[in-house]
């Protein structure tokens, strides 16, 4: 079975994000990243997947040169080899232009399956993977908890709905499906495994080599501008307890028990 | 100028609550650009629904009633709008940002090939082009966005971004019209086998006065020691953020937010949580919230009353100290 699972490197969650001079990003300078939590277990997915019924995971990545930090760490942890969309006229896209180079490169694969998280932690638009199983023309599934080996060319998941619903389905390979957090633990990287990414295939290619038109992706295929990024201003915030660990819960117990009357 | 449609989501027959937000954020949009709103009820057997949805203040509700929009199927929402968009041209198609949504609305924006602004929280439309606010980077940063080019718009709104009630009522029932769809060339490729909940949660925060909560600062589960002692100095329920329970840390029945409890007891207490709005959302009703974090900055401290920001290892021992002095245990 061939697996590719598209993955995106994010800012590590704790960072702290400073705006860029341009006012519309986030200046990365210094910024420690990560793989995407939920591609982290759309990767996992995919490997635990690949064991059991045979096969190889590809992982696909559209980013800067910085992203092959995030590459390596996907190899390390077990995928056969990698793309990387680095290309100039792949960044500043949106959720639309962003999928159509994934489209393009992921048709060039001709996977039986395609994972993506179910939403990125910096855009957080939760299009992507939906949009590049349309470009594709294959079905899709979202936010899945649990995926079955696949029978009879149909492959059998559950979905998590609201409030505390699940729903198991089924749906013809090919496929995509975008993978919620938590659905299997995420292995770590072992030592052979960081050693033996070093030898591993990671190819770059830009907008010819997948044969997608440079002006349908990144910034030239957008349909959504971003005009303005800033750090929204605090409603009700918090009365902030200063002094040290001592100091401060002291503060604390006696607002919780003269004020709030909670304790 | 073309209409504003309001699309709404049902559920059994009946709108879901959200719909109603939806219609009110669209009720907004249509008043700053002088546009008419109608709203969209899809699905099968979904007449009753439309006569709820037509007592609000829209111009039009138009009825999209087919047996194959029953069970919901992405590949049919999809193409049902995509028909009845393609036929009536609105300038702005607005929906309720649910799981459902982001299952089946990407497909159409990709049908299309329309922009599709996704998880809105605000929206100003002060003269010339409207700007659609989003909350990027976990809810950290804000961002201002805009469509640009020609093509049907897409926007969904986030759970609370407007609120039901504030969708205006109409002085009389709005117009109801069918809007024919033919998708009986169609493939429905999912198939459902089976929709269920999972067991009962066998603890039930819901009931519990005192909850103290712990997320993903604690860093590993040998760790959660202090929290628990800190819980059992407040005769409070252990609970968690959902990546303490992905990382199976603590019992998914002990995760609080949109896809765990909703709780709302006396006193909260958030341990290393940044507070995302899938957390926020399951917990802020509580009458007292404390958060301790290391960053100043994490949306937590917004929803909370009381605030420490620096290292929970050191914290919490010391408030579990004060706790035990100030309640003789």
């Amino acid at each position: 079975m061939k697996i590719v699972v598209c993955i995106k490197q994010v800012p590590e969650r704790d960072a702290r994000l400073r705006i860029a001079a341009d006012g519309k990003s986030v200046d990365t300078a210094g910024v420690a990243t990560e793989i995407n939590e939920s591609d982290q277990y759309a990767l996992e997915a995919g490997l635990r997947l690949a064991e059991k019924v045979g096969g190889e995971v590809a992982v696909l990545l559209l980013g800067p040169d910085a992203a092959e930090e995030a590459i390596r760490r996907a190899l390390a942890m077990g995928a056969a080899r990698a793309i990387h969309l680095n290309d100039a006229a792949f960044q500043g896209g949106d959720a639309t232009s962003t999928a159509k180079a994934l489209a393009a490169a992921a048709r060039q694969e001709s996977p039986d399956l395609v994972l993506t998280g179910l939403q990125s932690d910096d855009a957080g638009w939760s299009q992507t993977g939906v949009i590049v199983a349309e470009l594709l023309g294959w079905p899709s599934a979202t936010l899945i908890m649990e995926i079955e080996q696949p029978e009879g060319g149909r492959i059998k998941v559950k979905r998590e709905l609201e409030a505390g619903w699940f729903q198991w389905i089924t749906l013809p390979l090919p496929a995509v499906l975008t993978i919620q957090s938590g659905i299997y633990p995420v292995r770590y990287a072992t030592l052979k495994g960081i050693m033996g990414a070093k030898k591993k295939e990671m190819k770059k290619m830009g907008p010819a080599d997948v044969g997608v038109d440079g002006g349908l992706v990144g910034t030239a295929g957008r349909k959504v501008e971003l005009k303005r990024l800033y750090v929204p201003e605090k409603t009700a915030a918090a009365e902030i307890l200063p002094g040290d660990a001592a100091t401060a819960a002291a503060s604390l117990v006696e607002r919780l028990q003269k004020q709030a009357k909670v304790l | 100028m073309g209409a504003i449609w309001a699309v709404a989501q049902t559920e059994k027959g009946e709108p879901k609550a959200v719909s109603f937000e939806t219609i009110a954020g669209a009720q907004k949009l249509a008043a700053a650009l002088g546009a008419s709103l109608e709203a969209v009820v899809l699905g099968a057997g979904v007449g009753g629904a439309a006569e709820k949805v037509a007592a609000r203040r829209v111009d039009r509700v138009r009825v999209i009633d087919d047996p194959k929009l029953d069970p919901y199927a992405p590949d049919a929402y999809a193409a049902a709008l995509h028909q009845a968009v393609e036929a009536e041209k609105p300038d702005y198609v607005l929906f309720p940002h649910t799981y459902q949504v982001r299952d089946w609305v990407p497909r159409l924006a990709a049908t299309l090939d329309a922009g599709f602004i996704s998880d809105v929280v605000d929206l100003r439309a002060d003269g010339g082009e409207p700007v659609f606010v989003r909350q990027p980077y976990q809810g950290k940063l804000n961002a201002d966005c805009a469509f640009t080019g020609t093509g049907p718009r897409l926007v969904s709104f986030q759970a609370g971004a407007f609120l039901s009630d504030d969708a205006a009522k109409g002085d009389s029932a709005a117009e109801i019209v069918a809007q024919g769809v033919d998708l009986s060339a169609v493939e429905v490729r999912t198939e459902v086998l089976e929709t269920f909940q999972e067991v009962e949660n066998k603890v039930d925060l819901s009931r519990a006065d005192v909850i103290v909560a712990v997320g993903r600062g604690i860093g590993k589960q040998e760790n959660l020691g202090i929290v628990e002692e800190l819980a059992a100095a407040l005769g409070g329920q252990l609970a968690a953020s959902r990546p303490v329970c992905d990382n199976e840390w603590l019992p998914m029945d002990r995760q609080i937010g949109s896809s765990g409890q909703t709780v709302a007891p006396r006193l909260y207490m958030a341990i290393g949580i940044s507070g995302a709005i899938q957390h926020l959302v399951g917990m802020k009703n509580s009458g007292t919230i404390v958060a301790i974090n290391k960053d100043a900055n994490a949306p937590i401290f917004s929803v909370a009353d009381y605030g420490i920001v620096g290292d929970l290892f050191e914290i919490v021992p010391a408030l579990t100290a004060k706790v035990k002095e100030t309640r003789g245990t």
